[in-house]
């Protein structure tokens, strides 16, 4: 599924969360979505999801607007996994996996084979199947996103919206989840992952989309993230190189004060 | 604990058919017993062959309404707690929670005090309908026009507090001291002398607001991850919202019309069912009735069979209960946490 936001707007108290963002994700495209905090990046994850009204502007959906499909249909379609992982009740892993089923299942049987089978290896993907009779209370941190990860997964959609899916896990688990997440990608679905961590970001996406103060900074294959670019969404100067043909960016420290003075007016 | 909720996970048809059975039995046991001896099968009998004899009449004009609506209202708290703690995801939710409990026991008063409740028998529980209803109505109108879950809790509870300082304005100002006594009485809560025209009037609300409140089991599941995940899952919250405080308007209008404010069931049931459905909200929901069921009923055997006299109201026996057990299970959750 095509997915995009055409000339999206955003107000949230009195400020634009976004401003005027045209962006899309087509099937099969692994797409990072990167900038600074504040930048807009969950507003514009909740835009795609079709959960944040618009001021003006709108989401399409291989062209059709979001109330054109039964609600049912797009939940089926599009999976999201919320930044905010909290569990209102101490549910077992595999019990909240299972809710990912919940846009397929009529609502008074039980699950079906196809079911447990999409659990089964939701929980596979994410590693986390020897926590499954776990409550996500007892988890760590790293632990909890990839059982919500596995929640998303669940739902087989051909489109995944993940905000900050890495942002916890350590370095094995960083990379294992992004990796799973491209392997998404290569199955056909339109994956959107919003990062914070620029090499993750370089390495695995197809493009990135850079949102600095609720517009598009860049968008394109990982090459946009240039030293203007970094510069002016983050302030930061970054050490870069590449180990086996594939880049590595680093952080190093914030910019000479120039560039991104004129972000601030946006 | 991962072995008891694994347990937990395998027994929910087991769980939900014996606590039908023990609902059934508490019925029949409320049937059976009272203060006078009533040999419930040979009254069943007569009742059968419809002859009028006393142990006929003790039973269908005494007990039977006694021990259904027992059985009906218990189900309405339980359940209706379940739901609201699944709306709100929060375990301190209560029927009351939306203010139709305040507005149907307001509703009441209100006819008590014009001594429209001496005109016609079924007066005080139609009060309590309208009053459950202009509740439901003043919240509808606010969450019609999507607002939002906290909006929700504080619209309730504001109208629940401006029904008791009504109906506390009603005794206040009542002019004789008997109809005072008369309406805190009532407000107290009990199956006491209920016939069954009231039960006629009270159980096709309840059965409506059952049947909404149970429907919205796959969206308390989702809404267990908030939100936004539920609205992602294709639930609409706008109305879910809307389904649960109607059901619950219905659930718990109908059962405050007919038998006062009766508290803690729809608070500490839940609490005490929740561990044994794997914390599901969806599940909980019809354990959630039957328990409340089983404990309204027993509270109500109790109050027959102590020797006290007049008779413990229903609702105080609840509270007396409901408290320090409720107390000593957060309690006991502090120490896990």
């Amino acid at each position: 599924m095509r997915i995009e936001a055409i000339d999206a707007t955003v107000r949230l108290g009195d400020t634009n969360a976004l401003d005027r963002v045209d962006c899309a994700v087509r099937p099969g495209e692994m797409v990072g979505l990167i900038g600074p905090n504040g930048a807009g990046k969950t507003t514009l994850m909740r835009v795609l999801a079709g959960l944040q009204p618009l001021q003006s502007g709108e989401a399409r959906y291989d062209g059709r607007r979001a109330r054109d499909f039964p609600r049912r249909e797009l939940a089926r379609r599009i999976a999201f996994l919320a930044q905010e992982g909290e569990a209102a009740w101490p549910l077992r892993v595999d019990r909240l996996v299972a809710l990912g089923r919940l846009p397929h299942r009529d609502a008074f049987f039980g699950e079906s084979a196809a079911d447990a089978a999409a659990v089964e290896a939701a929980l596979a993907a994410a590693d986390v199947a020897h926590l499954r009779a776990r409550t996500l209370r007892a988890l760590s941190g790293g632990e909890r996103a990839r059982a919500l990860l596995a929640r998303a997964l669940a739902v087989q959609a051909e489109t995944l919206l993940a905000d900050e899916p890495v942002a916890a896990l350590d370095p094995l688990h960083q990379l294992q989840a992004m990796a799973l997440l491209r392997a998404v990608a290569r199955n056909g679905a339109g994956v959107v992952a919003a990062l914070h961590d620029l090499t993750l970001a370089a390495r695995f996406c197809d493009r990135l989309i850079v949102l600095a103060g609720g517009r598009v900074l860049a968008d394109g294959p990982p090459g946009v993230l240039t030293d203007a670019v970094l510069a002016a969404a983050y302030g930061v100067e970054a050490v870069r190189g590449e180990h086996g043909g594939e880049p590595f960016i680093v952080p190093w420290r914030a910019s000479a004060p120039s560039p991104g003075a004129g972000e601030t007016g946006a | 604990m991962s072995a008891a909720l694994i347990r937990a996970e395998r027994a929910y048809g087991p769980l939900v058919v014996a606590l039908g059975g023990l609902t059934l039995a508490a019925t029949f046991a409320s049937l059976a017993i009272g203060y006078v001896h009533l040999d419930v099968f040979a009254a069943l009998n007569d009742v059968a062959h419809g002859r009028a004899s006393l142990p006929a009449l003790v039973l269908v004009e005494l007990r039977l309404p006694r021990a259904a609506l027992g059985c009906a209202v218990g189900f309405s708290l339980g359940l209706t707690g379940a739901a609201m703690q699944g709306l709100l995801r929060n375990p301190l939710a209560d029927p009351g929670v939306v203010g139709v409990s305040g507005g149907a026991a307001l509703g009441a008063v209100v006819v008590f005090y014009s001594g429209l409740a001496g005109a016609f028998s079924l007066a005080l529980p139609l009060g309590g309908v309208a009053g459950a209803v202009v509740a439901a109505l003043a919240l509808y109108a606010l969450v019609g026009r999507g607002a939002g879950t906290m909006t929700l809790i504080l619209a309730g509870v504001t109208i629940n507090s401006f029904a008791g300082a009504l109906t506390a304005l009603a005794l206040n100002l009542s002019p004789n001291p008997y109809a005072a006594f008369e309406i805190m009485f009532w407000l107290m809560g009990s199956l006491v002398d209920r016939s069954l025209p009231q039960l006629w009037l009270a159980l096709p609300l309840m059965l409506a607001g059952w049947a909404l409140l149970l429907s919205s089991a796959p969206a308390l599941d989702a809404l267990t991850l908030g939100e936004d995940t539920a609205t992602s899952l294709g639930f609409d919250l706008k109305r879910l919202r809307l389904t649960l405080v109607a059901g619950s308007a219905l659930a718990v209008g109908g059962a405050v019309a007919v038998t006062g404010a009766i508290g803690f069931v729809g608070l500490v049931v839940p609490h005490l069912l929740r561990p044994f459905v794997g914390h599901r909200p969806g599940r909980l929901l019809l354990v959630s009735g039957f328990g409340g069921a089983i404990v309204l009923l027993g509270a109500d055997i109790a109050v027959r069979l102590l020797p006290i006299h007049p008779e413990l109201r229903l609702g105080v026996v609840t509270a007396l209960i409901g408290a320090p057990f409720l107390l000593s299970l957060i309690d006991r959750m502090r120490r896990e946490a």
